[in-house]
């Protein structure tokens, strides 16, 4: 196998003195779905936000296919096929589902303002295209009664469905999945839990997963870093996770281990 | 006051008046709809309160004289250029150079300050203001007025009846209700709904591969455009006779309009300009003789008109209740 889609190494990060991680190093490899879980304020957020240009950390370093990534900006992070979602559902309240996939397609559509205007051929074959593209993802989430909708009307779990989209939409590489069961019941874990495994095997996309829900973490991730205060604690299989006195320790305190 | 409109007299009946005066606060209404759409893209994209509209709209006007008498452009190189034709190309040649002007100034003077307080960056846009007001007003003269090349006069108008219509009020019209058609369009295309996008979440924006740099240029870009169309008309007849010192103060006269609509909304700034407009000349012709009121109240019912409305609705007429982001 060639070397790791996704690569952390040794990486700092710190606000005014406060560790948010330190030396983080782990690697994700194509197809691979990679989970990062730990306690509240454990780093896991800022992980991501390292790994999508948002935060600039102060050592080590993150590559994409062996090259470094370093202090690029989000949207240029973005064209390279790293898509995310975010912990809070940041949607286009405003715009319909549509709408908000069509901005997914953003990267994907290099009609310049010119031929958008005239409406050339070549635009409008990219429309059909673009258009095709998120009535596939449509099909795939489930979501076509809510096509026409402004996503502020809908219920909580199918804007995040609708995140997830407009994630997919960009036809990333990578994606970044920022707690997407949180809040949800069973129900509606265990059905973004087979849409998730959808988009890895019909799409092929990589995907790394902040989750606090142990059981979807343990159910579907490939492999599982534990962060603890910013700091690894542990890298495996879920099965050896799991069983990890350090993680045990991490969260549910010292004296049931002792 | 120089923008006091120098309508030839009306001879008409009450309700013929009633017309005439209705067509003129529509125009009125237009340029402050134009002025007023400018800022609040800016604002919407870039939550950037800018102060230089005004001394941007001057600078454009003054720039279609530049080019329409000084240089002659595109009229030195095709011999007998209807002079309608020559103003519009000047027009959108100043608008161009204008749309680039405002891209510079953004990437110079605003983007460095991302991330500032608001006061300071609203600071600096008050400096453009004085700075680019100085330049233009050098290049006018002191106390001169400099025809902008325009193919109406005082008296261009058509007369119905007692109703008396001026054609720069007509081409006022239209050139608003084109612009605004425009830009309902642009918001439908890609590159708008990128920039809709921008102005909602930047961050997840960002996240979309949409660069939120390029975003603030093109805003910039439109809104100094937009100034420019709006200075144009407040610099033409019947408003002026051309661009002068005054011209920059026209912008500020947008401000109620801005504020009575909803500092973020695009419906609101054209509502708003629309209601100062109209307001504006209602009360310049019926309260006129009203002698306890004094001269030129009709500048001052606008700002009457926003407090009235801020007492009810204190965010405007479409604003959103809550701007700032926590």
């Amino acid at each position: 196998m060639s070397g790791p889609l996704l690569e952390f190494e040794n990486v700092s990060l710190s606000f005014k003195g406060v560790k948010a991680l330190s030396g983080v190093s782990f690697g994700v490899q194509d197809g691979e779905l990679f989970a990062i879980i730990g306690p509240n304020g454990a780093g896991k957020t800022s992980a991501f936000n390292c790994m999508n240009g948002v935060y600039k950390p102060q050592e080590g370093d993150i590559r994409w296919k062996g090259e470094s990534i370093l202090g690029r900006r989000p949207d240029r992070i973005a064209e390279l096929g790293i898509a995310r979602t975010f912990q809070n559902i940041e949607l286009f309240a405003h715009m319909t589902v549509l709408e908000n996939l069509l901005l997914g397609r953003h990267i994907r559509t290099d009609v310049g303002w010119f031929s958008g205007s005239f409406w050339t051929k070549k635009a409008r074959r990219e429309e059909l295209d673009n258009r095709d593209k998120v009535e596939d993802i449509i099909d795939l989430l489930e979501i076509e009664s809510w096509r026409q909708y402004p996503v502020a009307l809908l219920p909580y779990g199918i804007q995040k469905r609708v995140e997830l989209g407009r994630a997919v939409a960009m036809e990333p590489e990578l994606l970044l999945l920022d707690e997407p069961v949180a809040g949800m019941n069973l129900e509606e874990t265990e059905g973004m839990a087979r849409f998730i495994l959808d988009i890895r095997e019909e799409l092929g996309i990589s995907i790394i997963l902040v989750e606090h829900d142990m059981g979807l973490v343990m159910d579907i991730a490939d492999r599982i870093l534990v962060l603890d205060f910013g700091t690894p604690i542990a890298m495996g299989v879920p099965a050896d996770v799991q069983r990890d006195p350090e993680v045990i320790k991490a969260y549910l305190g010292e004296d049931v281990v002792a | 006051m120089l923008s006091v409109p120098l309508v030839a007299q009306v001879g008409g009946t009450p309700l013929e008046t009633l017309i005439t005066k209705t067509i003129d606060g529509l125009a009125l209404g237009a340029i402050y709809a134009l002025l007023a759409l400018g800022f609040v893209i800016i604002f919407k994209a870039t939550q950037v309160l800018t102060f230089a509209h005004g001394a941007v709209s001057a600078m454009g006007a003054y720039l279609v004289s530049y080019f329409a008498i000084t240089l002659n452009i595109p009229g030195r190189w095709i011999p007998d250029l209807p002079v309608t034709l020559q103003f519009t190309l000047s027009a959108v040649i100043a608008i161009v150079v204008a749309a680039g002007i405002g891209m510079a100034l953004e990437r110079v003077f605003i983007r460095p300050m991302i991330g500032e307080p608001l006061f300071s960056i609203v600071m600096i846009t008050i400096g453009l203001d004085i700075v680019i007001r100085t330049i233009v007003g050098d290049y006018i003269g002191q106390g001169n007025t400099v025809v902008t090349g325009a193919p109406w006069g005082f008296l261009s108008q058509w007369k119905i009846g007692g109703v008396i219509i001026q054609h720069a009020q007509v081409a006022t019209i239209i050139v608003a209700i084109v612009t605004v058609a425009v830009l309902m369009w642009f918001f439908k295309s890609r590159i708008g709904i990128a920039m809709r996008a921008t102005a909602f979440d930047q961050e997840a924006a960002m996240a979309q591969g949409i660069s939120a740099g390029r975003i603030f240029s093109l805003a910039w870009a439109i809104g100094a455009a937009l100034a420019v169309l709006g200075g144009i008309f407040a610099a033409v007849p019947p408003r002026a006779l051309g661009v002068s010192a005054g011209t920059a103060f026209f912008a500020l006269r947008a401000f109620p309009a801005i504020v009575i609509g909803g500092l973020d909304s695009i419906k609101g700034a054209v509502v708003g300009g629309f209601i100062v407009g109209m307001a504006e000349v209602m009360a310049g012709h019926y309260l006129s003789s009203v002698t306890a009121l004094g001269i030129g109240f009709n500048t001052v019912v606008p700002y009457l008109v926003m407090m009235a409305v801020l007492l009810v609705r204190p965010h405007g007429l479409y604003g959103t209740v809550e701007i700032r982001r926590v």
